[in-house]
C-alpha cells in the first residue's frame, strides 16, 4: 500500500528504507526513522484507539511524550506484548506489530462505545457515587465489571524474557534534554572538561528543532547544528550522550533515574542485548532543559481523530516528511501555530483557515501567514467539528457569538499556547512560582543544586534560549570544578519565538455548556467535569484533581493540567496561583517494572546462600528448606520415604548410632582482646570471667527491655579468646548489637569482634558412636571424657586440616561440632560420612535437628520465643549470673510486668491421644465450651512426631503455665477440640544421661 | 538515595551503605541495676521525635562499620552535619537558624 | 573407652580445598570475570598506638588513610575502618604468625576461607562493577590501590583497584554466587 501522505523532498529519512508494519493486523509500509505515528499518518491513518472511559474514538494528537491518546500494544511474541505504548515514541522497525487497544470487537465499530451515548450518567465522582450500595457489590461486581468495561492495554501474562542493565553514573554536570538549550549547555560543559552527561528521550537530540525549519544557528540549519553538537560531544571522552532516554525521576541530592530505551527501536534485538538500561545518575550540578509542551484549545469535541497539536503537524511535515491531511485547518491562541500553517502551505497541503481567538492578530508570522494568502479568520473560535472516525469540519463563530461557517477541513491542528516542563524542577522539590503576565508556572524556588534554562525557564525565542543554556552549563561547570572554556558560544542566527496563548476552555464550551470540549483526553475529563467538581464542594486543586482524575493518567496530565486548574479557577472565582498547583510525581513518562527491577530477579532476586556440603546433600538426595537466604537440608529420604519416614528413621539413628548434620549456618563471632570476657559479661547474661579456656557455656543475650534476644554456645579459646556462635537468623543483629555496645557505650573495653561464620564449615556429629566416627580422622586432641569433657573446646587437626573441635549437644546425645576452615567443609564432611556408614550412622536435616531438640526441651530462639518472653518464662533462669553488677537487659526484666504473676511460662504439652500431633501456632484455652470469643491462655510454639518417645510433643507458652503442671487444658481446632495435659518441657532422657552415652 | 558524610571516611557516601540506629545521645547509666522505673522508661522507650532537627545515630555497616553521629532536618530530610560517636552534641549546627 | 592419645593421621586423611567457585568464568565485551585462587587472610584490628609494632611484623605498612591500601611483595593490606584492616597475602605466607609478633595490643582474626575474591579485568571492569555497586569508581574518585567495603547490589562486598583496569571483589563464601552471577550479568552490558 502506497504512504500516500507521505512529501517527497520533505523529511530528515530516506524515503528507500522501507519498513513494513501492521497495525490491528493490517499490514503497512513507513520508512526507517519513523515513529508508528508518523508511519501511520503517512497511511493516512488517524483512528489509533478508544478512549478510557467513553470509548470515543481518538487519534495521534502530538509526537512526543505527552501524547494522551494513541496508545497502542507491541507485539513482538507471545511473551513480548507491551500495552500503552505512545504511538507517538515508538520507532518503527521493519515486522512491527501494534494493536490498538480498549476496543471490541474492532477499533471502528466498538460495543462500549455506547458508554458515550450513556456519558451523562458517567460524569465526574460518577463512580464514587453509584456504586456506593450494597458494600459487598465492589470486590464481587461493581470492581471487576468497571475494570474490565474501562482501562487501557491488558498486560502480558507470561514471564518477561527480556533482560534489563542497570548502571550507578556519576558526573559534574547532568543535562537533561537535548534540545537546543540542552545541547548548548552540555557543550559549555563538556569543553571545561567535568564528565558531563546529556539526556533526551527522543531517538535524536534536537528538541523543537525537530519542528522548527526557519532555525539557524552558527551559520547552519538548527537540526544539522545539532547534530554537529552531538557528534562533537560523543568524541570526547568526558561526555556521555544517551538518546532515548528518560529523566524519569528526580531525587535527593541530585540523584535522576534515567531509563535507557536500547532495543525496543530494533527489529531483532540480540539475545546480549539488554531491553532497557537503567542509569542512576549522582551529579554534582543539574542543568534542566527539558523544553515546554504544546497545548490543546478546549472545545466541543476537540477529540476527534485528525484534531491535533499544530507543533506534533509540524514535526510530522519537517521531520518525518508526513502531511498529517491535504485539507488543514488551523485554530490557535498564538503565533507558533502560524509556522506549521506556513510550512504545510509550503510542501503543498491546502490550508483551509487559521482561525485566531485573538483580535487583529500581529507580527512577522502574521504577515507571513497573510502573504501567502492564508485565509485568517481573527476574533473567532472553532466551535466544533464534524466527523466521528476522522475530522470532516470545523464549524467558526465570532468569539462574541453569531452567525455558524462551516469549513470542511481533514484535519484540525490546534495550539492554546506552550505550558514549560517544570515536571524534572517540581520533583526536585523546587517550587514553582505563577507568572501572571505569560499566564504560566515556571521555576521559582530552588531545592537543589540545578538550574533550569530554555522553555521550561520561561525563556522564549531559540536566541534566548541558548544563551541562557549555554550561560548555564558553563557557570555549573565551573563550580563542579572545570577549567576555564575557550569555546565560542553558539550563534543563534534565525529564530521563531512564540509565548502567551490561553488556558482554560475556549468560547463554546464555556460555563453553562454541556459540549463534551476535552481537558484530559487519557481520563476523558472535559471542561464540564471540571466545574461540576467545583459546584459539588471541591475547592482544592487537589480534590478536584482526584475527583475528576484529571491529569492522574498515565501522561500525568501534560497537555491538561494548566487547562483543569484555569476552569477550577474560573469556577472558583479565584487567581490561578491561590487554586495552586497539584504536585508532579516522578515517573515523568511510565517506566517499565523490568528496568525498575533490573538484574533483581530469578537467581539475583535475592543472594541465595548456600553451604559448604550443599552438593553432597544434593546428590544424596536431600530436600532442602529455605532458612532466611540459606538453603538448608531439611531431610535425605531413602527411596520410597515420604518426610514423615526420613525423620522418624534420622531421629531414631541419631539416637540408636549417629548422625552427621551441616550446622555450618549458625552465626559465628570472635571476640578477641584483653577484655574480651569483661565484655561478654555484658553482653550475655551468663558469666564469662571464671570459664575456664577450652570450656564451653551456653549463652543467653537479651535486649535491653529484658526478653531474649539470642542464644548460642560460646568456646573460650584463651583468656583472651572466644569463638561465640548465635542463631542462623540472628547472626547479622547479634552482630550488630554487639558493635553497637562496644563502640558506643563501651568503647574504653579493649576488645574485637569479628565474623566467623563463613570462615568456619560446622559438621555436627551427634549420637553413641560419634567419638568412634571422629576419632581415627582426629589429630592432636584427646577424646576421651576425662580429658575433653562435655561443653569442651580443642584445637587441632582433622584430616590433616585445622579444627576447631567442640564437644557439645543439641540433640541429647554426646556429640561433638567439628569446625573446619570453609573450603575443607565438603571433604571433611565425606570423610566423616565414610566412617560413620562403618556404624550405621545417618545424615540429618533440620526437622530431626529440631525434633530432637524438642525432645530434651531445648527452646529455639525466635520459635519458642518471640521477642516477648523473659528468661523466666522460657525457664533458663540458671542462665543468668546472679553476681553480675551488669548486662545488656539486667534493669529490662526487672520492670515490673516482666515479673508479674500470670505471664505465658514456656512448658510441655502432651496430647491425650498420644497420636494426634498439634499445630504450631495453635491457640490454648482452658474451658473449650466458653462462648466465643475465648479467652485464650497461651499457644503452640513447637510440635512434632517423635518416634523415640513414640508420641506427638510439643512446647507451648501457657499463662502460669509451670503451676499447670499435669493440668489438663483444650486446643479448639476447627473440626474438633484437643485435649492436652500440660507437663514438663522434657521429654527424653530427662536427667541428661546420654550427653555422656 | 541520600549522600551521607562519614565521619571516619572523611566524605559522602551512598546512603546504601548505611544504617539508620537510632536517636542519639540516649546515655545508657553506669548504674543500670539501681535505675528508677521512671528513669528506664525515659531511657528506654521516650524519643524526642522532633519536626526540625533531630540528633540521631548511623552506622556506615557496609563501608567503614563505625556508628557515629548525624544532624538531620526531619523535615527538608536534609543531614546538617555528622559527627564521631562518643563527641558531645555541637553547640553550633552550620547553616541552621537558632 | 580407651583414651585416645593425640596422634597423627595418615597423610591419606589429608583432603583438599574446594573453592565455591570452581570453574567459573565470565566474560563480556571489554570485562573478564574470574575468581581468583585462595590467600591467607586477616581481619586485622588495633589502635593507632600498634600499627608500627604490626607493620614491622608483617613488612608492610599499615595504611592510615581512608579508602587506601598498601602492598609490599605478596601482601596487601586494606584499610577498612579506622582500627581495621584486611591483609592479604596470596602466597599463602603465615599471616597470624607474622601478627603474632607483634606485641602490641591487637586482634588478629583468621578469615582465609571466609572470603572468596572475583577479579574484573579489563578496560571495561568499572563499569561492570558500577552496574551494582553505587560508588563514584573513576580513577580520579576511586584510584589504583583504592579500597573500600561497599555494596554490589543486594550483596556487601570489598573492593580493592589494584590496576586502572582491574578490581579485587571479596565477599563472603555463600554470598559469591550471587556476587559472581551478578558481575556476569553485568559483563554482558559493561561495553556500554
Amino acid at each position: 500500500m502506497a504512504a500516500s501522505y507521505r512529501i517527497s523532498g520533505a523529511g530528515r529519512f530516506s524515503h528507500a528504507k522501507v519498513a513494513k508494519f501492521s497495525f490491528d493486523g493490517k499490514p503497512y509500509a513507513g520508512i526507517e526513522g519513523d515513529t508508528l505515528a508518523s508511519a501511520l499518518l503517512a497511511n493516512g491513518v488517524h483512528l489509533a484507539g478508544r478512549s478510557f472511559k467513553y470509548h470515543r474514538p481518538r487519534g495521534i494528537l502530538s509526537a512526543g511524550a505527552e501524547e494522551p491518546n494513541a496508545l497502542v500494544e507491541i507485539r513482538r511474541d507471545a511473551a513480548r506484548r507491551t500495552p500503552n505504548v505512545r504511538a507517538t515514541v515508538q520507532e518503527l522497525y521493519d515486522g512491527l506489530e501494534a494493536a490498538s487497544q480498549n476496543r471490541w470487537p474492532s477499533l471502528s465499530f466498538d460495543v462500549g462505545a455506547v458508554n458515550d451515548l450513556a456519558s451523562p450518567l458517567f460524569s465526574a465522582g460518577f463512580y464514587y457515587k453509584t456504586f456506593m450500595w450494597p458494600k459487598a457489590a465492589w470486590k464481587s461486581l461493581y470492581e471487576p465489571k468497571i475494570r474490565a468495561a474501562a482501562g487501557l492495554g491488558v498486560a502480558p501474562d507470561q514471564p518477561d524474557p527480556d533482560h534489563y542493565a542497570a548502571r550507578f553514573a556519576h558526573c559534574e554536570v547532568l543535562v537533561l534534554g537535548g534540545g537546543a538549550a540542552g545541547l548548548a549547555a552540555a557543550l559549555a560543559a563538556a569543553e571545561t572538561g567535568v564528565r558531563v552527561i546529556v539526556a533526551d528521550e527522543q531517538a535524536d537530540f534536537g528538541g523543537a528543532l525537530r519542528f522548527e525549519a526557519g532555525a539557524r544557528i552558527d551559520g547552519q540549519d538548527g537540526w544539522a547544528w545539532a547534530q554537529g553538537v552531538v557528534a562533537k560531544l560523543k568524541a570526547m571522552d568526558n561526555v556521555r550522550v544517551l538518546n532515548r532516554t528518560t529523566a524519569f525521576g528526580y531525587y535527593a541530592q541530585n540523584f535522576i533515574g534515567l531509563v535507557e530505551r536500547v532495543s525496543d527501536h530494533l527489529a531483532a534485538p540480540g539475545r546480549d542485548v539488554p531491553r532497557e538500561r537503567l542509569w542512576q545518575v549522582r551529579a554534582k550540578k543539574v542543568v534542566i532543559a527539558t523544553g515546554a509542551i504544546e497545548r490543546h484549545m478546549v472545545f466541543a469535541d476537540n477529540d476527534r481523530p485528525g484534531v491535533m497539536l499544530a507543533s506534533a503537524a509540524r514535526t510530522y511535515l519537517n521531520h518525518y516528511g508526513v502531511a498529517v491531511g491535504r485539507n488543514v485547518g488551523i485554530y490557535t491562541a498564538n503565533d507558533s501555530a502560524y509556522a506549521a500553517a506556513l510550512d504545510l502551505k509550503k510542501a503543498g497541503v491546502t490550508v483551509a483557515a487559521i482561525v485566531d481567538l485573538r483580535d487583529n492578530p500581529s507580527g512577522q508570522l502574521v504577515d507571513q501567514a497573510r502573504a501567502a494568502n492564508i485565509e485568517i479568520h481573527d476574533g473567532r473560535a472553532v466551535v466544533r467539528v464534524g466527523g466521528k472516525l476522522r475530522v470532516n469540519s470545523m464549524t467558526v463563530q465570532k468569539r462574541t457569538g453569531g452567525g455558524e461557517r462551516t469549513l470542511p477541513v481533514d484535519a484540525l491542528l490546534m495550539s492554546a499556547g506552550w505550558t514549560p516542563s517544570v515536571h524534572l524542577f517540581s520533583q526536585s522539590r523546587g517550587k514553582v512560582a505563577f507568572n501572571d503576565e505569560v499566564k504560566r508556572f515556571l521555576p521559582g524556588t530552588y531545592a537543589q543544586d540545578c538550574v533550569s534554562a530554555g522553555a521550561c525557564n520561561g525563556t522564549d525565542g531559540l536566541a534566548a534560549s541558548v544563551d541562557e543554556a549555554y550561560a548555564a552549563g558553563a557557570k555549573a561547570a565551573k563550580e563542579a570544578g572545570g577549567k576555564a572554556a575557550k569555546s565560542a558560544k553558539p550563534k543563534v542566527e534565525a529564530s521563531e519565538g512564540w509565548s502567551r496563548g490561553m488556558l482554560g476552555a475556549a468560547p463554546g464550551a464555556g460555563p453553562g455548556t454541556t459540549v463534551k470540549a476535552f481537558v484530559d483526553f487519557q481520563n476523558d475529563v472535559t471542561a464540564k467535569d471540571i466545574r461540576q467538581a467545583v459546584h459539588e464542594g471541591m475547592r482544592s486543586i487537589e480534590h478536584v484533581k482526584r475527583f475528576t482524575t484529571n491529569g492522574m493518567a498515565t501522561d500525568q496530565g501534560k497537555t491538561s493540567n494548566m487547562h483543569g486548574l484555569a476552569i477550577a479557577a474560573e469556577e472558583l472565582g479565584k487567581p490561578i496561583p491561590q487554586v495552586g498547583l497539584t504536585t508532579f510525581r516522578a515517573p515523568y513518562t511510565p517506566v517499565t517494572f523490568g528496568s525498575i527491577a533490573n538484574h533483581a530477579r530469578g537467581a539475583l532476586f535475592d543472594p541465595t546462600r548456600r553451604t559448604t556440603t550443599h552438593g553432597w546433600a544434593e546428590k544424596n538426595g536431600a530436600v532442602f528448606e529455605d532458612v532466611g537466604q540459606w538453603k538448608r537440608a531439611w531431610y535425605f529420604p531413602k527411596a520410597g520415604e515420604d518426610m514423615h519416614a526420613a525423620v522418624n528413621r534420622e531421629c531414631v539413628t541419631v539416637r540408636k548410632t549417629a548422625g552427621l548434620f551441616d550446622a555450618s549456618t549458625l552465626g559465628k563471632i570472635e571476640v578477641v582482646g584483653p577484655d574480651a570476657a569483661t565484655f561478654m559479661e555484658l553482653m550475655y547474661t551468663n558469666p564469662w570471667q571464671k570459664l575456664a579456656p577450652g570450656r564451653c557455656r551456653y549463652g543467653l543475650m537479651l535486649r535491653e527491655d529484658g526478653f531474649i534476644y539470642d542464644d548460642g554456645v560460646v568456646g573460650r579459646l584463651a583468656e583472651d579468646r572466644f569463638h561465640v556462635t548465635t542463631t542462623t537468623g540472628g547472626a547479622a543483629r547479634v552482630m550488630n548489637q554487639m558493635e553497637d555496645y562496644l563502640q558506643t557505650e563501651f568503647p574504653h573495653l579493649k576488645v574485637w569482634l569479628t565474623s566467623i561464620s563463613e570462615q568456619w564449615a560446622v559438621i555436627a556429629v551427634q549420637g553413641p558412636n560419634s567419638r568412634k566416627i571422629i576419632e581415627p580422622l582426629v589429630e592432636g586432641i584427646d577424646l576421651s571424657d576425662e580429658a575433653f569433657p562435655h561443653m569442651s573446646v580443642r584445637e587441632g587437626k582433622i584430616c590433616g586440616v585445622p579444627t576447631r573441635l567442640f564437644r557439645m549437644s543439641f540433640s541429647g546425645e554426646r556429640g561433638f561440632e567439628v569446625n573446619v576452615p570453609a573450603d575443607y567443609g565438603e571433604a571433611v564432611w565425606e570423610a566423616l560420612w565414610a566412617e560413620g556408614q562403618k556404624h550405621g550412622a545417618c545424615a540429618y536435616g533440620t526437622e530431626t535437628m529440631h525434633v530432637l531438640r524438642a525432645e530434651k526441651g531445648y527452646i529455639i530462639v525466635g520459635q519458642d520465643t518471640d521477642g516477648t518472653v523473659t528468661v523466666n518464662d522460657a525457664g533458663i533462669d540458671w542462665a543468668i549470673g546472679k553476681k553480675k553488677a551488669d548486662f545488656v537487659g539486667m534493669r529490662g526484666m526487672m520492670r515490673p510486668d516482666l515479673v508479674a504473676p500470670g505471664r505465658k511460662q514456656l512448658v510441655g504439652l502432651k496430647t491425650k491421644d498420644p497420636n494426634v500431633v498439634l499445630e504450631e501456632g495453635a491457640q490454648i484455652v482452658a474451658d473449650p465450651n466458653q462462648p466465643i470469643p475465648m479467652k485464650m491462655i497461651g499457644h503452640v510454639t513447637s510440635s512434632y512426631w517423635s518416634e523415640n518417645c513414640g508420641r506427638s510433643i510439643a512446647l507451648g507458652l501457657v499463662a502460669g503455665g509451670r503451676e499447670k503442671m499435669g493440668q489438663t487444658l483444650y486446643v479448639p481446632m476447627p473440626d474438633r477440640v484437643i485435649e492436652v495435659e500440660v507437663s514438663g518441657a522434657v521429654f527424653f532422657d530427662e536427667k541428661g544421661e546420654r550427653l555422656n552415652g | 538515595m541520600l549522600l551521607i558524610h562519614c565521619p571516619y571516611c572523611e566524605e559522602e557516601r551512598p546512603e546504601l551503605e548505611f544504617r539508620n540506629a537510632g536517636e542519639a545521645h540516649v546515655v545508657r547509666s553506669a548504674n543500670m541495676a539501681g535505675e528508677s522505673d521512671e528513669d528506664f522508661e525515659k531511657f528506654f522507650f521516650i524519643r524526642s521525635n522532633p519536626k526540625g532537627i533531630i540528633y540521631e545515630r548511623w552506622r556506615h555497616i557496609h563501608g567503614c562499620a563505625r556508628f557515629f553521629n548525624a544532624v538531620r532536618d526531619t523535615v527538608t530530610d536534609k543531614f546538617v552535619m555528622t559527627y564521631k560517636a562518643g563527641e558531645p552534641k555541637p553547640k553550633k549546627l552550620p547553616g541552621v537558624a537558632k | 573407652m580407651a583414651k585416645v592419645a593425640a596422634k597423627t593421621a595418615p597423610a591419606s586423611l589429608s583432603v583438599g580445598r574446594r573453592s565455591a567457585l570452581a570453574g567459573r568464568e565470565a566474560l563480556g565485551a571489554g570485562v573478564k570475570v574470574e575468581p581468583l585462587g585462595p590467600a591467607e587472610r586477616v581481619s586485622l584490628r588495633a589502635p593507632a598506638e600498634s600499627a608500627a609494632s604490626l607493620s614491622r611484623a608483617l613488612g608492610v605498612t599499615l595504611p592510615e588513610k581512608p579508602k587506601t591500601s598498601a602492598a609490599k611483595g605478596g601482601r596487601v593490606v586494606l584499610w577498612l575502618g579506622p582500627d581495621e584492616w584486611l591483609v592479604l597475602d596470596e602466597e599463602g605466607k603465615d599471616l597470624l604468625g607474622d601478627c603474632a609478633k607483634a606485641k602490641q595490643l591487637h586482634s588478629a582474626v583468621g578469615i582465609s576461607h571466609r572470603n572468596m575474591a572475583i577479579s574484573v579485568s579489563g578496560p571495561a571492569a568499572e563499569a561492570c562493577v558500577s552496574a551494582g555497586c553505587p560508588q563514584d569508581l573513576s580513577l580520579a574518585a576511586f584510584p589504583v590501590g583504592a579500597s573500600t567495603r561497599t555494596v554490589l547490589g543486594k550483596a556487601e562486598i570489598i573492593l580493592y583497584r589494584p590496576a586502572a583496569d582491574a578490581f579485587r571483589v571479596e565477599c563472603w563464601r555463600s554470598f559469591s554466587d550471587y556476587v559472581f552471577t551478578f558481575l556476569s550479568e553485568a559483563a554482558r552490558d559493561a561495553a556500554a
